[in-house]
């Protein structure tokens, strides 16, 4: 009984010494590499010095192992506060089913779209002309990462564009350096579409994948994109794949691997590893080949709280969406991310080289290419990632086969 | 205890010259029985055949992330069957599913007559046999993965030790990585088989072998041609619960291959839970499990059939 006392006494003293609005909100995301936990380390940060509480959720495994629990947590009557999720198609069943917070209010408080580098962005979050969740960062996959130590190994100077590399890869191999660093699974499913915007141009990019054009993908520009892809295939041994993205970042340090294609969220894992952009690696944005990238948003959903929820949650929600966008908070996590700002009017001359380069891209007047998420539907995605996983396994699979196999899934993509 | 004393014994008494009704029948009788399983049979009805329905509607649809879509026939059936990746999973799972099951039924089998030979720690080696299926198949799938990678486990241990052109790098190699698949699954299985069989093998009678021994016939025959039909029963109950545990192979595909390199080691749980959650395509992942469920019929029907048909003489 007096231990009860005691609590309930400490539990009341904590309330009051606390701002009067105080609460504890469940946030779940996928960010759990090292670079990536701690740039979310940030928002949690700044979130908490406002009084509340993040109550961090982290769900190993992306689109695949977060996904469905985030959804059918949702879905189940048992939401979170607020939510890293796919936009998309999964997002938008449950926009139709009532259960994600509108936030076009908020949005039009804080002028949201005036400050966005890119409305575009908001496409994605968009239903009916409402806004339902807030892109947090701008990432994108078009990006050539290597290894300055691998390439002087070598004996070649590092490439200056994905031509110069592609020509170099016999002679790395020589060497005795893994010419392209892969981790297994879902890394190798960016990598096609960068091919298609970048080797096959932005043209080619917007007719394949945003008005699914199969005639476009049995051109002559889109073999020179199949033929890329297999140079990469060709290029990789199985027995050298790595299980996570993370250790790519390290074969790239320690100059075993010469070059990888991925997200700019791998620059989260070089700086973990203290690897200095210009000394240690080069990046490519566009693969040196197109100033005009493919990028799309991490963003945050706030789910509908069941009734009787706290007003205090209720405000503290709109809190963190707003926290999400403010300045300070699009600096720290961006530092740490290595991804692009969603807003150009912040200082960020401690960036380095490669996010100077991305945030230039950004600043240019063409702007960013639409990302696959809102082109293509999970499930074209899904039968698109299908083919390339089986062509990259499969080195008798021919460019042919290939072409032919893309344009039907083009052909009935919905 | 007569049905009429059971009733009395309820409280109910029922008039001993007038036979029960039909209502009587459905309700009164072995009352305390009913009630008992009822949470069972609500289960099994709301549950089971409830969901089963439920999914096989739906696969009609053109359901995206959410179960709403509306009639479109045999749509998803078509584009299923017509999908490269359905294809392979399917034959994967073909090949997998019949190597494993003849494996694992016969070395079960062979085990079971080996511990069946009054031999000394009976109980130790049948805990150690029976031990791999205590873990689940995600870390079997793990364990087997770090042995099996060929920069982690046996290659680059054998290499380390100075064998430099040892290659064992299955599960990186798509002819091979099934076989690896197999490695994994007999060995997580066959402890379970060769229980059901030894019990099998205890239940046969003391006194055929004495009749066998005394008619010369060499061990053996006597398992080949006697004990083994007498098995029949365990037999098939041990091939329905392999079958059927073969068709929804899921976790130790994910945990050991992921069904890659490619696709050459996708199975078709994989494909459902894919599309429903990852594709956010429900009517396309409910056409697919809903063949898994006829490819399970397949291997229960016939089961149902022997055990639950009309009496042969046996």
């Amino acid at each position: 009984m007096t231990k009860f006392t005691v609590a309930a006494a400490m539990a009341a003293a904590l309330m009051s010494s606390t701002a009067a609005m105080a609460a504890e909100l469940e946030v779940t995301h996928w960010w759990t590499s090292g670079g990536e936990s701690a740039a979310v380390a940030e928002f949690a940060r700044l979130f908490d010095a406002t009084g509340n509480k993040w109550v961090d959720s982290a769900l190993a495994g992306s689109g695949t192992g977060a996904n469905p629990v985030i959804i059918s947590r949702i879905l189940g009557g048992n939401p979170m506060g607020a939510t890293q999720m796919n936009t998309g198609r999964d997002a938008e069943g449950l926009i139709q089913a009532g259960l994600i917070r509108d936030l076009t209010p908020i949005a039009e408080e804080e002028g949201w779209k005036e400050f966005y580098a890119d409305p575009g962005l908001f496409d994605a979050c968009t239903y009916e002309g409402k806004i339902y969740c807030v892109p947090v960062n701008i990432h994108s996959w078009h990006w050539l990462w290597l290894s300055t130590k691998a390439f002087e190994t070598a004996g070649i100077p590092v490439p200056k564009d994905w031509n110069e590399y592609a020509t170099a890869i016999p002679q790395l191999r020589e060497a005795g350096v893994i010419p392209f660093g892969l981790a297994a699974g879902w890394p190798l499913n960016g990598i096609p579409g960068v091919l298609l915007a970048d080797v096959g141009g932005p043209e080619l990019y917007e007719k394949v994948w945003g008005e699914h054009d199969a005639e476009a993908v049995r051109s002559p520009e889109f073999r020179k994109v199949a033929e890329a892809w297999a140079t990469i295939r060709d290029a990789v041994d199985p027995a050298e794949v790595v299980p996570q993205f993370g250790d790519v970042a390290n074969q790239l340090i320690a100059g075993e691997a010469a070059a990888n294609i991925h997200g700019d969220w791998i620059q989260g894992d070089l700086q973990v590893a203290g690897a200095v952009p210009g000394e240690d690696y080069e990046c490519l944005p566009g693969l040196g080949l197109t100033q005009r990238i493919e990028g799309g948003g991490d963003a945050f959903y706030f789910p509908q709280l069941p009734e009787g929820t706290s007003q205090d949650v209720l405000d503290a929600q709109v809190e963190l969406a707003k926290l999400l966008v403010s300045k300070e908070a699009q600096v720290a996590f961006n530092l740490k991310k290595g991804s692009m700002p969603i807003r150009t009017d912040i200082d960020l001359s401690t960036a380095n080289p490669c996010m100077q380069k991305a945030i230039a891209i950004l600043q240019s007047p063409e702007g960013l290419l639409p990302s696959g998420e809102t082109l293509n539907s999970s499930d074209t995605q899904q039968q698109l990632d299908d083919l390339n996983q089986e062509f990259f396994a499969d080195k008798s699979f021919s460019v042919d086969d290939y072409i032919e196999e893309y344009a039907s899934i083009i052909e009935s993509a919905n | 205890m007569t049905d009429i004393q059971h009733a009395g014994a309820l409280g109910r008494p029922v008039a001993a010259d007038k036979p029960p009704g039909l209502l009587h029948n459905l309700f009164v009788r072995n009352l305390s029985a009913k009630i008992a399983a009822t949470p069972m049979v609500v289960i099994v009805l709301v549950v089971f055949i409830g969901c089963t329905l439920w999914s096989v509607w739906f696969s009609f649809t053109d359901s995206r992330a959410l179960p709403n879509g509306a009639f479109i026939g045999w749509e998803q059936y078509e584009r299923l069957f017509a999908a490269r990746r359905w294809r392979i999973s399917a034959t994967n799972l073909l090949t997998y599913g019949i190597f494993s099951l003849v494996f694992t039924m016969v070395v079960g089998f062979l085990l079971a007559v080996l511990m069946d030979q009054k031999i000394r720690f009976e109980s130790g080696f049948r805990t150690i046999f029976l031990y791999p299926f205590a873990l689940s198949g995600i870390v079997t799938g793990l364990v087997w993965q770090w042995i099996m990678n060929p920069t982690l486990g046996l290659q680059s241990t054998m290499r380390g030790l100075g064998w430099t052109n040892f290659t064992f790098d299955w599960i990186t190699n798509t002819d091979m990585v099934l076989y690896a698949l197999m490695i994994a699954g007999t060995w997580h299985g066959t402890g379970f088989v060769m229980v059901l069989m030894l019990a099998g093998l205890r239940g046969v009678d003391e006194e055929i072998w004495k009749a066998a021994r005394v008619d010369g016939i060499p061990t053996w025959r006597t398992y080949l041609q006697i004990v083994l039909p007498m098995m029949r029963g365990v037999i098939v109950t041990t091939l329905v619960i392999v079958g059927s545990g073969l068709v929804r192979t899921y976790d130790l595909v994910v945990a050991l291959t992921n069904g890659g390199p490619g696709l050459s080691s996708e199975v078709p749980a994989k494909y459902v839970i894919n599309y429903m959650f990852n594709a956010g395509n429900l009517g396309q992942a409910l056409a697919a499990s809903t063949v898994m469920l006829a490819a399970v019929f397949v291997i229960l029907i016939p089961w149902i059939v022997i055990e639950f048909g009309p009496k042969k003489a046996r």
